[in-house]
């Protein structure tokens, strides 16, 4: 996928100057707020569960290889095959390889934010094979040549008249005076379409909310049921899945599951939940002749025992940017690469370098609200600061902003000195406000003053009217 | 007769610089309780911005000189929930296994409050004895709420102003779009953010807005101001402490 991450200023700017993009987030800055609240509020032990959740994970980071493996081996004693992917690179020649041996010229897919990450559409396109998204807002972003805004709402960025466009450029044979004009007469055009591809598909690929060990499950949870037509009917299913899904029993995923739909949609449980434990047996009425899962590392491992471990907890329910101001003003292609929002900002910089992705944790301002409702609690501004602290001691920080910082701090060390500064600051600020108490221009501070007006201070500052004050002595200690 | 209480005043950077009247206010409110109130004149600032910019030398050379200053104190009080953040959540963060400043930067952080959380749930203070002919509404902001719990202190202590009715915003806990640097590093991201919390302030039809932290009422008023608003700003701590003489922020005097 093409990264513009590096450009974030400029693409925040162009977000915010987006009027059909502000519209379409008043959804996102709402209904997912409200709903997560009730849903929270419902459930007594819900802080407890989320406590317990966190723990569960935890446990599995500091166990991850040998659940790994207990995963892999109940894989293959239930037919299925396990395929192991350092890299991104190696997950997409793994898929490329099953799809070729089945002779698959389309492959059906179930919503997977692993798919955006490895960039498998593409790479599959340029070898010859059709993939078709068949989860309803993936379907209408691929008919868009664009990436999900949302982890959860990949279509979160775009109205009905923009979908109704999009179905008529595409679905060129339909007759063209068909009636349009209600959601479900787009939901019903699309599932025609999609039902199609369906039954043509070779190959089903899907993500995987979860991965069983002791099972050996893969686990999806959905609310369209296209996940379940995508892997059931093709003969070969392929889940894409990360190694962190893991949790070590169906008892530990369910306990996970109570949090996840309330904290993401505030539904109680998604519409369908769907287990997967290998391809079709003798006397099943339906499934895959194969059943493979790729495991994905791409860097994840590397987090393990580092300060960013705690985020390998996350179950990418999207919490945190349905509660964050940045991504309410901006929405999630500013972003520029596969994970927006708060998860985003952490993890971006560590797929895709903090040379490239280090805005990114920067454009934050710590207001905790993602940390707050996050259910796996993950400190995310804790771990925001640590990409800020690598590109600080890796001289990473932009130059300008680094000197400015170093002389403040070099004055705030020099207690005499800062309050001869402060002493001149207030007075000269006093002066520039006069009697409004306010300026619209600020030297050296456009930013701040381009937008909004700079109180003016009083006049004197507070340790020199106290010292005033209090004479010498007094309760100046 | 017992000791009185012994309390350091943090005055935090803004307000030595922008917002005395806060410093002020906070010596009257303290006094009032019973407390001793102390401020050492060594005092610059907590080392947010270093902080937040991921600058951990420049901020362990700034708290320890902090601690240095204020850890004999029985308290250590601030005008703002997010310096009182920054000295008693993120000073033992800072300091997480480093000899010597571990345990002496988590025994000067146990002492460490917020003002007006201080004075309703150490000092117990019940009530204020202030009048104030106005509506307010009240803004939550991110660090006090989140890191320290602050919600329903102010309000309590509020409700007690004579004359003063509060009336709520819409998303009052939704942060300011200050964020320290940030609103200068990313002010049109700021922007958006203040314009969607000043329209909430307009919505509220109040004569005053009110809060606990600096940083965001000059992101705030600044935004009101530029804006034509008639909502006029102020610290929680000078309408509780009835030092209203001061004209408002950024407002004529």
């Amino acid at each position: 996928m093409h990264i513009t991450s590096p450009q974030f200023k400029q693409n925040a700017k162009a977000a915010l100057a987006d009027e059909q993009l502000q519209r379409s987030l008043t959804h996102v800055r709402k209904n997912f707020i409200d709903k997560r609240a009730k849903a929270a509020a419902a459930l007594p032990e819900f802080e407890a569960l989320r406590d317990n959740a966190a723990a569960i994970k935890n446990h599995v980071l500091e166990n991850l290889d040998a659940y790994l493996e207990i995963f892999e081996s109940n894989v293959i004693s239930n037919g299925g095959k396990v395929h192991w992917a350092a890299t991104a690179g190696d997950a997409r020649g793994l898929i490329l390889d099953i799809c070729r041996k089945a002779g698959a010229r389309t492959v059906t897919k179930g919503k997977s934010m692993i798919s955006e990450e490895i960039g498998l559409n593409e790479f599959l396109e340029n070898a010859g094979i059709e993939p078709v998204e068949t989860d309803l807002g993936e379907y209408i972003i691929q008919l868009r040549g664009e990436s999900p805004s949302h982890i959860i709402a990949p279509a979160v960025h775009v109205n009905m008249d923009q979908v109704r466009d999009d179905f008529r450029r595409v679905h060129t044979h339909l007759p063209p005076d068909r009636e349009m004009s209600e959601p479900e007469s787009l939901l019903k055009e699309a599932r025609g379409i999609l039902r199609d591809r369906f039954i043509k598909a070779d190959v089903g690929i899907t993500g995987a909310n979860f991965l069983v060990a002791e099972t050996g499950t893969t686990i999806i949870v959905t609310n369209e049921g296209n996940g379940d037509l995508t892997q059931t009917l093709p003969r070969v299913h392929v889940v894409i899945a990360s190694i962190e899904k893991i949790v070590p029993t169906l008892e530990d995923m369910s306990q996970i599951m109570r949090v996840l739909a309330r904290s993401a949609t505030g539904q109680e449980m998604s519409v369908y939940t769907t287990l997967s434990s290998g391809p079709r047996r003798k006397g099943d009425p339906d499934g895959p002749d194969e059943f493979h899962v790729v495991l994905l590392d791409n860097g994840r491992s590397d987090m393990l025992g580092t300060e960013f471990q705690d985020m390998l907890r996350c179950i990418r329910c999207g919490a945190c940017m349905n509660h964050c101001p940045v991504y309410h003003a901006i929405g999630g292609h500013a972003y520029g690469w596969v994970y927006p929002g708060p998860m985003g900002s952490v993890l971006t910089p560590q797929f895709i370098g903090v040379e490239k992705g280090g805005q990114l944790p920067n454009a934050s301002t710590f207001c905790g609200r993602c940390e707050e409702v996050c259910p796996m609690r993950i400190p995310l501004p804790k771990l925001m600061r640590h990409w800020r602290e690598q590109e600080f001691s890796g001289h990473l920080t932009p130059p300008a902003q680094r000197r400015n910082l170093k002389a403040w701090a070099w004055l705030a060390k020099r207690p005499k000195l800062y309050h001869v500064a402060t002493r001149l600051a207030a007075r000269g600020l006093w002066l520039l406000g006069g009697r409004n108490r306010r300026t619209g221009f600020l030297p050296f501070a456009g930013a701040w003053t381009r937008h909004r007006d700079m109180p003016t201070p009083e006049g004197s500052t507070f340790l020199a009217q106290w010292r005033k004050h209090t004479g010498a002595g007094g309760n100046a200690s | 007769m017992s000791q009185p209480v012994k309390v350091g005043l943090f005055v935090t950077c803004l307000v030595d610089l922008f917002r005395p009247t806060v410093g002020f206010a906070a010596v009257k409110l303290l006094e009032e309780a019973g407390c001793e109130v102390h401020v050492p004149v060594s005092q610059t600032c907590c080392g947010q911005p270093a902080w937040n910019s991921g600058d951990r030398d420049d901020t362990a050379d700034i708290a320890k000189e902090v601690i240095k200053a204020f850890e004999d104190f029985d308290y250590v009080v601030a005008p703002s929930g997010s310096c009182a953040g920054m000295l008693s959540k993120h000073y033992p963060e800072l300091f997480e296994g480093v000899q010597v400043w571990d345990e002496r930067s988590r025994a000067f952080a146990a002492k460490v409050h917020e003002l007006v959380s201080f004075l309703t749930d150490v000092m117990g203070v019940q009530s204020v004895e202030a009048r104030l002919d106005a509506t307010v509404t009240y803004h939550d902001s991110c660090s006090g709420l989140r890191e320290l719990g602050i919600r329903a202190q102010p309000r309590k202590l509020l409700q007690s102003v004579e004359g003063l009715e509060l009336k709520e915003m819409n998303n009052a806990n939704v942060c300011c779009g200050f964020g320290g640097t940030f609103a200068v590093k990313y002010s049109d991201i700021s922007n958006a953010i203040v314009t969607e919390k000043t329209g909430n302030i307009d919505k509220a039809e109040a004569d005053l807005l009110l809060a606990g932290d600096l940083g965001c009422l000059l992101n705030m008023a600044g935004k009101l101001r530029r804006s034509g608003s008639k909502t006029e700003v102020r610290h929680v701590a000078e309408v509780l402490a009835g030092m209203i003489d001061t004209p408002p922020i950024g407002g004529k005097g």
